[in-house]
């Protein structure tokens, strides 16, 4: 049962670092290969937080949240109003996010590459639930808003999207440090669940299956990513009895997702808007 | 300025790519109320025009004027926010989004509203959501769009696809539309329809159009004045009777023997 308890708990921390991405690349069109740098952001910080100074828990995830939003800043300022195009950018920020694994592997206060053992253990199914419900309306509000509208407006045309007076810039760091926040939110919860963080958790293979969930689960879906993150962290383990054969079927699952719905599971559409639709026909089959 | 109204001016204006002159030196003005039309040869420069005007690309030296002070260089959301709006030639929509959120996108960017309050769903957030969703819902209805309020952009006829660009460029609410061959792909009735959608947008909305088209008739029949342009420069500026009998016209652009 704690087993299952436990996965249950990563699979909730892990979508809500999927759910920033899922703003970042589904809704405004851009690539990441290093928003495992901005989990690691908010890991750390809220670890040290709590295991150095005490902090209070909740206070010391938002701070680790407000960390990650304010690292991004870095790497997005400069990169993003130089305009490189999505695929550039992704190389950039797969180049910081290395860049920052290694000052985490050197700094003091990190403790090194043998990372920090015995952070208190604070998250609970509750909390997670809480920050992914929490986590999941926010993200429903800001893709209704201005703001969403202006991310989405560029993913489709970004020509367009400056025509229709939409700020190119501003928006796609806003959109960056949303994702960011997103993440460092779901670094500080893995931290004060596993209790031991180190940097070799927060590589270009996490960030890639942060990508993966957003891109299998549908570019511009906030319900896809988060059934295609949960799977991907509940498969691995639901065929440990097949043993060495379990990372093989995780590799087809993908290749044949992308083979078969090349628009991710759910494509531009919410899982809710599905049952709205199947319900309509319905309704006209029987007129 | 110089006593006229022009509402938008263009002078000594030119545009480098590379070694080929764009645009070369190229002034003229669009009367504020007026439909001012563009025509000239392919490659004659007309679109990298409004792509100067509209701020996608720079000016490699001359000025554009609007409402006498100078925009050529500023970027496109910023020359947006001045009030020119445009279509272009192959439309540009947002082709996985609703037609009310084609429309919906222009109005919220011209609205301050708080972001935690968005954020969070404040009443007041929710409002201004209801207020624009409205005010976009009369904007379709006035152009006949309403019933396709919630189709994806990308699945309409074409035809309405160039309205829906026209939509969404009013959306913005300017005072000077430019329209990149809107005509373009039509057949002569559904242009004479553009024509009546045109001149009529021009009436309710009280602004001023200036537009590039190839189809003579329509050039002819709503545009005053016509500006030609030929390799980039001014070839020609009149009422439609006198570039029709301008012979330098004739001879680069209408070709002579037909009696369009």
């Amino acid at each position: 049962m704690d087993y299952i308890l436990s996965i249950v708990i990563l699979g909730g921390i892990n979508m809500v670092a999927v759910l920033g991405l899922s703003i970042f690349t589904g809704f405004t069109g851009l690539f990441s290969l290093g928003h495992a740098a901005f989990v690691a952001v908010g890991a750390y910080t809220s670890a040290i937080l709590t295991y150095y100074y005490y902090v209070n828990y909740y206070l010391a995830l938002a701070a680790g949240a407000v960390a990650a939003g304010a690292v991004s800043l870095i790497i997005g300022a400069p990169t993003l109003r130089a305009k490189l195009r999505s695929d550039y950018f992704a190389i950039a920020v797969l180049g910081f996010g290395e860049a920052l694994r290694v000052l985490l592997e050197n700094l003091e206060i990190t403790n090194g590459a043998r990372g920090l053992p015995g952070i208190d253990s604070f998250t609970t199914l509750p909390v997670v639930l809480t920050c992914l419900v929490g986590g999941v309306l926010v993200a429903r509000n800001f893709l209704r808003s201005r703001w969403g509208a202006a991310c989405i407006a560029i993913r489709e045309d970004h020509v367009a999207a400056e025509t229709a007076g939409v700020r190119l810039f501003r928006t796609r760091l806003l959109s960056l440090v949303v994702s960011a926040v997103y993440c460092g939110l779901s670094g500080g919860l893995l931290a004060h669940f596993l209790s031991f963080i180190q940097p070799q958790m927060f590589t270009l293979v996490q960030s890639t299956q942060l990508l993966a969930a957003v891109i299998a689960g549908g570019m511009g879906s906030l319900s896809g990513p988060l059934i295609a993150s949960f799977v991907f962290i509940a498969l691995p383990e639901a065929l440990r009895v097949a043993q060495m054969w379990r990372l093989v079927a995780y590799g087809l699952l993908l290749v044949l997702i992308m083979v078969f719905r090349p628009q991710g599971l759910l494509g531009y559409s919410e899982l809710s808007s599905l049952f709205r639709r199947g319900v309509v026909r319905e309704g006209e089959r029987r007129l | 300025m110089n006593g006229s109204r022009a509402l938008l001016s263009v002078s000594c204006l030119t545009k480098d790519f590379g070694g080929i002159r764009a645009v070369d030196s190229l002034s003229f003005d669009v009367e504020e109320g007026s439909i001012t039309g563009i025509i000239g040869p392919n490659g004659a420069g007309k679109t990298t025009v409004f792509n100067l005007v509209t701020g996608l690309c720079r000016p490699t030296s001359g000025t554009v004027r609007f409402r006498g002070a100078e925009i050529g260089g500023r970027r496109p959301d910023a020359i947006v926010r001045e009030g020119i709006a445009r279509t272009f030639q192959n439309i540009r929509l947002f082709n996985r989004r609703t037609c009310l959120d084609n429309v919906l996108t222009p109005f919220f960017q011209r609205e301050r509203c708080s972001f935690t309050g968005a954020l969070l769903g404040l009443p007041g957030a929710r409002r201004l959501e209801r207020e624009l969703a409205d005010r976009a819902h009369s904007l379709l209805r006035t152009l006949g769009l309403e019933e396709y309020a919630r189709s994806e952009a990308g699945t309409l006829p074409y035809g309405l696809q160039r309205k829906l660009e026209i939509a969404r460029a009013l959306a913005t609410e300017p005072s000077l539309l430019l329209l990149d061959e809107p005509a373009a792909g039509m057949n002569p009735e559904e242009t004479l329809r553009l024509a009546g959608l045109i001149t009529e947008v021009r009436e309710k909305f009280a602004i001023t159009i200036l537009l590039i088209e190839h189809h003579m008739d329509l050039v002819m029949n709503i545009c005053s004045p016509i500006v030609v342009i030929n390799f980039g420069a001014l070839l020609a500026t009149g009422a439609p009777d006198e570039i029709r009998e301008n012979p330098e016209v004739v001879a680069a652009y209408l070709g002579a023997g037909r009696g369009r």
